[in-house]
């Protein structure tokens, strides 16, 4: 597979503050990477090296193959955690000058910036002033200006935050869109539950550290722990029932509705070999359902954050 | 790249110049010069026209017919009265005051036992117009005594005024160092004035982009020195501007009023302190006026006028740009205008002590070791050596090599400056929270 960006044991520090140590990523083209980490991790840090507005100490960032230049700003798209517009600048005006300032000629992006305005619905804000935006608007704004330019990388640092809940899943459909197109994007952010819906590639950072990357799929395979959820309709008593369980297998927990006669409980495998356990069971009982506990991202995370922590 | 410079500088001047504040201060601030203009104008009418009355009561046989009205004091001659009813007189009467000259043998004796009754202490103008007459007298008397004639004595009484040259043969004038250095301090000071307000706009717009949160959109656009950049350049187009639509609407302005209410500007020019020194005495000199005046314009033409706008224009641009990118370096290390107090007092600093050091020192003695040391001095310099420069480059001038040492000096700092300016600029634009130190200033430098 073709990487649009690689990173190689890159460094960065403030004075005595270590914000990036040693990451080393591979973000493969038209898929969207999952960047994720607590507050203060380095993910900004890491961004802004992407986006050239600061440097590495040490190591080195290639873009398409090439170590990063200049020139590769007009291809990065950048939707920056701290964002905002110049309060007093007409809409049109400020889209126009942001547009321009990636590179497009003014006929161009007048031609762009009027499809997105459609597309997005806000067509009668052109002469509007920032000021006179609510704060969801002006977002929405600054993802067109990121956008526009259709860039090969967008780099998207927390992007839901400012947006309701309505706002927010337009541009997770347009976000949605634009790799489909083939864009590779760049998905930062410390809210996990965001990150299961659309990334296919993840990296974990904790401390300036990279703790986990890789496929999504492969990761939660890996992290899977043979633990799984059974439901069963059986005649006896629930506690009789179990108790007899016990003695062949691992029971972490159980509960038991007397009325619909649903017994409910979650089991600790040896290994994924799942016929033994299915045999025995559908033997005693109707199963209703079995299925495998997978981990959230989050549940990962925590993991492995805890993991690092007990290491040291 | 350059096209990215032109369209920040594009918006910083149409940002800047669209904005209501500073059209209200284009149009308000010609009205209030003109304003105060013809406010002072008037003023000074009003003072010329009180008129002092003094009463004089002379028991003494001397002094008769010595204290004439003059334009500002009028003598009142009272007669058989005795001093307390004069006094009372005088105070009923709203006179300035009472000239009480007892009666005495001989003048001398007249003239130290006289006294001057005020309500309040007398003004010191009136006090030396007395004293004249009285020296006069006296030095007439003693004289006389001595053996000279009164037509004698006016012979002598016949003012003198030394006759001044250049060794090179041709004439010159007392005062025009003076007029000439305020010629070069006018420069100099426009240069402070501008640095003040437009420095403080560029500091303004750094402060604006951070607390709107663009700053980072923007650069991950364009470097972030090119902002600086264009930020100041932006700023100072529109600060070109606005100083343009100032200087040609308080002329007309001031043309026009000078039209409608016939107020001689020269009149208030003539009053002006700093040339009055050399001016005053001039009227009553032997060489006619016309003489004189002739050899003032004569001077100012010879002024090296193609050296001082082009030396203007250069340290006007150092000197701004230096200043400027300080104040880009402190709007990005604050948050909000509040906190940029104690970075901007140091900067202002060098500006005011050029400019008074150049008023105090440079227009006494402008080749003397502290007005070259400061027209040397990068961040004095500017303003310094724009008021030494109107005596010339040469002899009798400025030393050539002190001016291209100047310019070389500030160049490098120029160069110096932004480079600093531009890494605080550069760390500061995206630190948010709390006020950094100096210490801190100082590290951000090694990032």
């Amino acid at each position: 597979m073709d990487h649009i960006l690689v990173a190689k044991n890159v460094s960065k520090a403030y004075g005595d503050f270590t914000a990036l140590s040693n990451i080393s990523l591979e973000i493969p083209e038209n898929c969207i990477y999952g960047l994720l980490g607590p507050n203060g991790a380095g993910k900004t840090t890491f961004i802004r090296i992407i986006n050239q507005i600061t440097y590495q100490d040490k190591g080195e960032v290639l873009f398409n193959g090439n170590p990063l230049a200049p020139e590769h700003i007009s291809h990065i798209g950048y939707l920056p955690e701290e964002r905002g517009l110049y309060k007093s600048m007409k809409v049109g005006e400020q889209a126009l000058y942001l547009a321009q300032l990636k590179g497009l000629s003014k006929t161009e992006a007048k031609k762009r910036l009027k499809y997105w305005f459609d597309r997005l619905d806000i067509g009668d804000w052109w002469n509007k002033k920032i000021q006179e935006l609510s704060k969801g608007m002006a977002q929405k704004i600054q993802f067109i200006v990121t956008v526009l330019h259709e860039p090969k990388l967008l780099i998207f640092d927390e992007p839901f935050s400012g947006f309701d809940p309505i706002n927010a899943n337009i541009i997770k459909d347009e976000i949605l869109q634009l790799k489909e197109k083939g864009t590779s994007i760049i998905f930062s952010t410390h809210r996990m539950e965001s990150v299961e819906e659309l990334c296919e590639h993840i990296a974990l950072i904790h401390k300036s550290e990279k703790i986990l990357d890789g496929k999504l799929s492969d990761i939660k395979k890996a992290y899977k722990n043979n633990i799984f959820n059974v439901g069963l309709e059986i005649q006896q008593d629930g506690e009789t029932f179990v108790n007899t369980l016990k003695d062949k297998f691992q029971i972490l927990s159980s509960s038991f509705d007397k009325e619909e006669k649903q017994l409910d409980f979650t089991i600790q495998l040896p290994s994924n070999n799942t016929a033994g356990v299915l045999a025995e069971l559908s033997n005693r009982a109707n199963i209703n359902h079995f299925e495998e506990t997978i981990p959230s991202a989050n549940d990962i995370f925590i993991q492995t954050v805890n993991n690092k922590e007990n290491d040291r | 790249m350059t096209g990215k410079l032109l369209l920040i500088i594009r918006r910083e001047y149409l940002a800047k110049v669209r904005n209501k504040s500073f059209i209200i201060m284009t149009i308000l601030s010609p009205l209030l010069i003109v304003g105060m203009i013809v406010l002072i104008a008037y003023l000074t009418k009003i003072n010329d026209s009180e008129k002092r009355v003094i009463s004089v009561l002379n028991e003494s046989s001397f002094f008769n017919g010595q204290f004439r009205t003059s334009e500002s004091t009028s003598y009142v001659r009272f007669e058989d009265l005795s001093l307390q009813e004069a006094k009372d007189s005088t105070s009923s009467l709203g006179y300035y005051g009472l000239l009480y000259l007892p009666e005495g043998a001989n003048l001398e004796q007249v003239s130290k036992t006289t006294y001057l009754f005020t309500k309040d202490n007398p003004n010191t103008n009136v006090t030396q117009q007395l004293e004249g007459i009285f020296q006069k007298q006296l030095r007439q008397e003693k004289l006389e005594s001595l053996g000279v004639s009164p037509e004698q004595f006016s012979d002598i009484e016949s003012s003198f005024e030394i006759n001044l040259a250049t060794f090179d043969g041709e004439k010159s004038i007392k005062g025009i160092n003076e007029i000439k250095a305020f010629i070069g301090g006018g420069f100099g000071y426009a240069i402070m004035m501008f640095i003040i307000i437009y420095g403080g706009f560029v500091m303004r717009s750094v402060i604006e982009e951070k607390t709107s949160r663009i700053i980072e959109v923007i650069i991950s656009s364009v470097k972030p020195f090119q902002l600086m950049l264009g930020k100041i350049i932006g700023t100072s187009l529109a600060g070109i501007t606005q100083f343009t639509i100032w200087i040609i609407s308080a002329s007309l302005l001031l043309f026009l009023v000078s039209l409608f209410l016939g107020i001689d500007l020269r009149a208030i020019a003539a009053e002006n302190p700093m040339t009055s020194g050399g001016m005053n005495g001039m009227a009553q000199f032997s060489t006619p006026p016309s003489t004189e005046m002739m050899l003032y314009a004569k001077e100012i033409l010879n002024i090296p006028w193609f050296l001082l706008i082009s030396s203007f224009l250069v340290y006007f641009i150092l000197g701004y740009f230096i200043y400027s990118s300080i104040y880009a370096a402190i709007g990005a290390a604050v948050d909000n205008e509040t906190d940029t107090q104690q970075f901007i007092f140091p900067i202002i600093l060098p500006l005011m002590l050029a400019i008074y050091v150049g008023f105090f020192s440079v227009f006494s003695n402008p080749h003397g070791p502290i007005a070259v040391g400061f027209s040397l001095f990068p961040l004095t310099s500017p303003i310094v050596m724009l008021m030494r420069l109107p005596g010339g480059i040469g002899e009798g001038g400025v030393p050539l090599w002190q001016l291209l040492l100047s310019i070389t000096l500030l160049i490098g700092t120029f160069f110096g400056i932004v480079w600093l300016a531009a890494k605080i600029y550069r760390v500061g634009i995206l630190m948010y929270g709390k006020r950094p130190t100096y210490k801190e200033l100082f590290k951000w430098l090694k990032y």
